[in-house]
């Protein structure tokens, strides 16, 4: 029987309540047992995890693949290497591709994509409404069975509220969540930085903060009867984090998630017309990033997710307001979480790994049946990640294995990196050599 | 704001040097580009202004001219539509013996999907000592400075910054005023936020010390533009018995995104420089407006003609603001001291 055992790491599986020192044994792609000692027969591999924490493979809930139509930047299989690089099992890739993944064949087309790749795993999201025009529903239930993990229109907004209830009430009843890119439009036409003194120094239009504000508000009002999953993504604003904090206190079925750069950069980023910058919702301002640093710590932000966005570099190269928005993240997010959120103290490693692998899960309905994943539960398909929290790294263009290296991050110092990757009990990533091959 | 000369070329602490021609012993200028008057400090406007005074007579003597630029090539590359700032320039460079040409947007390479910078690029490899750039984005003018090596002039980057207007108009006061602007009261009214002149404007005047309201409806005059170290205002009859210059913007309708104010009757009740206000200056402020004028809108007829208005002035300054401009620039860049 083929064996793989990960040794001596510090095993935590948030999901199982459980942070020990142990060993993590794989048979035939499945956990056959999770912490303890595991002794080591002939013919078994072993990964070295001593000095390093031993958890459920990470999931990042939003993604953007490219494919089809943008394989200049991305494809669903450099996207699922970049993952794997940065210790992601799963990830979920958006609908604004061109076309956009609008219908069950294109659904099924990711999953055909994700399986040739065979790297990380990539889920799609399925467009809330045709051609993610906003006005038409778009086959959400026949999306589901074909195995879209939720729904959005991201890179825009559900503007009207008429669409919006119709969706919440369908997605209810398919059980996916509503992951909602909120932006009022007609308060940023033409926007492309923070709505504030950059922008006012740099003569570029601004993107206030209200606008990410008011559809929440609308959301979560028009959600109250209905109970559908809703998720705000890529919180960028201090207003943002309160109404999803008083949402959840109410008991509203009402999600979010924080990106690494929002968590970390402000509008001053932008100076100079630093295109690498430029991301929508655009860097706010301190007191910004420092609401939704309280609002992961106080547990109001359950989610992180990098909002990995590649792009070409001749896009970024031209004009601020002609260059595209968004930068990318899987390769970089772990070590930049790290930085924001676990050395400041504001929260710990299972934490930490809580909201990269359980709860992700859970809103992407990967924890049930068909897929399982978000746990080191014994029995079920064998996603693992290996981080040494210790080692510490510069982020340069050689650390990209996806197709792009847009990020404002270039340069920096961080501590903490995944060193070993698992999909189903294969090994994707052994950074040093630790075995498993 | 610290962006002095974004070029790959050297270094830019070269301030030691020795002295310009024919200028007696100044520090040399050390700004390959002039992209933003926030790049500037009071002592390089001074430098600006000291040089486009002793060019002044020129522009209006008929026939001649200085040969501080004879053989030199500069390139207009306009990439937004222009008359006067085009023209202005040319006559600049043609009184310094400068040889100038011209390139718009329209119809060239630009529309063919090449990049500004890769246009930029192909003039300079035809061997160009400057180029003046204007682009309807912010922003533009260093993205082409980031490639070349020639001097880049900004003649207006979208909303963010015409650095040459800002001098001429701050050359104007001072020769109407003398050179110590401190503490002097210069307004600015009109759709500030999306104005390049205007931040130009407020650059250059608030390094010299100068006090600037900015006036207009809070739809263009957000307070967030507090934080260019000006006050802002929307109310024009408290303020205009106060002034030492009015500069009225002009209503660009073109510029405007949706509707900025209910009409333009009810704009020019509120922000106009009528006659009636024009009455409550003080006798030594002077009207100003760097044009083209919207007659009967934002400002009267015979405010804009009355004495008190410098608006003509102001587009002969202009010439000589411009042959400083590039003369220093060049000149900096052939030495290799920018």
């Amino acid at each position: 029987m083929d064996r793989l055992i990960i040794k001596g790491g510090r095993v935590i599986d948030p999901a199982n309540g459980v942070d020990s020192t142990g060993d993590v044994v794989i048979e035939a792609g499945a956990f056959a047992s999770v912490g303890g000692s595991a002794d080591v027969g002939k013919g078994d591999r072993v990964f070295d995890a001593s000095g390093c924490i031993v958890c459920p493979g990470l999931i990042d809930p939003h993604v953007h693949a490219r494919e089809p139509g943008g394989e200049e930047a991305e494809t669903i299989a450099t996207c699922a290497a970049a993952a794997v690089e940065g210790g992601f099992t799963s990830v979920c890739c958006m609908p604004n591709t061109e076309p956009a993944l609008d219908h069950a064949a294109s659904v099924k087309f990711v999953y055909r994509q994700s399986k040739e790749a065979r790297r990380a795993r990539v889920f799609p999201v399925g467009a809330v409404t045709k051609g993610r025009e906003g006005s038409e529903l778009a086959e959400v239930g026949l999306m589901s069975e074909a195995g879209a993990v939720g729904f959005s229109d991201d890179g825009t907004v559900v503007a009207s509220a008429g669409v919006m209830v119709k969706a919440l009430k369908y997605l209810a009843m398919v059980d996916r969540a509503l992951m909602q890119h909120c932006q009022e439009p007609t308060l940023t036409s033409n926007s492309v930085m923070n709505s504030g003194p950059m922008a006012v120094r740099l003569g570029l239009m601004g993107w206030p903060a209200v606008a990410e504000e008011v559809i929440i508000e609308r959301d979560i009002r028009l959600n109250r009867r209905i109970g559908c999953s809703y998720h705000v993504q890529h919180v960028s604003c201090a207003g943002s984090v309160e109404l999803v904090r008083a949402a959840r206190a109410d008991g509203q079925p009402v999600t979010a998630e924080a990106s690494p750069h929002h968590l970390l950069l402000t509008e001053d980023m932008c100076d100079g017309y630093n295109t690498m910058a430029k991301v929508n919702p655009p860097l706010r301002r301190q007191a910004d990033v420092d609401a939704i640093r309280a609002g992961v710590a106080d547990g109001t932000i359950t989610i992180l997710a990098t909002d990995h966005a590649p792009h070409a570099k001749e896009l970024k190269a031209l004009e601020f307001d002609a260059a595209p928005f968004g930068m990318v993240g899987l390769e970089t997010a772990l070590g930049l979480y790290v930085k924001a959120l676990v050395e400041p103290g504001l929260i710990d490693w299972p934490k930490l790994i809580e909201m990269m692998t359980i709860n992700p899960a859970r809103l992407c309905r990967l924890e049930g049946l068909p897929h399982q994943l978000g746990t080191l539960t014994v029995g079920r398909q064998a996603d693992v990640t290996v981080i040494d929290p210790a080692e510490s790294w510069q982020i340069d263009e050689s650390v990209f294995a996806g197709k792009s290296s847009n990020t404002p991050f270039m340069g920096w110092d961080v501590t903490g990196r995944a060193v070993g990757t698992f999909v189903g009990g294969r090994t994707k990533l052994d950074r040093h050599g630790r075995g498993g091959e | 704001m610290n962006r002095t000369s974004p070029s790959s070329q050297g270094s830019s602490s070269s301030a030691a040097a020795g002295p310009g021609r024919g200028m007696g012993s100044v520090p040399a200028w050390r700004h390959r580009d002039l992209l933003s008057l926030a790049d500037l400090s009071a002592a390089d406007m001074n430098r600006i202004f000291d040089l486009a005074k002793h060019y002044l007579p020129l522009v209006t003597s008929r026939g001649e001219r200085s040969s501080h630029l004879a053989g030199c090539s500069v390139v207009s590359l306009f990439f937004e539509d222009s008359t006067r700032t085009r023209l202005s320039f040319a006559r600049a460079a043609q009184l310094l013996s400068a040889d100038v040409f011209e390139l718009t947007g329209k119809g060239s390479s630009t529309s063919k999907g090449e990049t500004i910078f890769d246009t930029a690029m192909n003039v300079e490899a035809m061997g160009i000592d400057a180029l003046v750039v204007r682009h309807n984005m912010s922003g533009a003018t260093k993205l082409i400075a980031d490639h070349v090596s020639c001097s880049v002039v900004n003649a207006g980057d979208g909303r963010h910054e015409h650095p040459t207007q800002g001098l001429l108009d701050i050359f104007t006061i001072r020769q109407h005023f003398g050179p110590d602007l401190a503490g002097k009261h210069i307004v600015i009214v009109g759709d500030i936020v999306n104005s390049r002149v205007a931040r130009s404007n407020i650059y250059g005047l608030t390094t010299l010390g100068a006090n600037v309201t900015v006036v207009g409806p809070p739809t263009l005059v957000p307070a967030d533009l507090e934080c260019l170290g000006v006050t802002v205002s929307h109310d024009l009859d408290s303020i205009v018995s106060e002034v030492d210059a009015i500069m009225m913007l002009r209503v660009q309708f073109e510029r405007l995104a949706g509707q900025a104010f209910p009409s333009a009757p009810e704009y020019r009740r509120r922000f106009a420089l009528t006659r009636e206000r024009a009455h409550r200056m003080p006798d030594h402020a002077v009207v100003m407006h760097p044009g083209p004028m919207n007659r009967g809108l934002e400002i009267d007829s015979e405010v804009a003609s009355h004495t008190r208005s410098v608006i003509l002035r102001q587009v002969t300054h202009g010439v000589a603001i411009r042959m400083a401009v590039l003369r220093l620039l060049v000149q900096a860049n052939e030495r290799g001291m920018a």
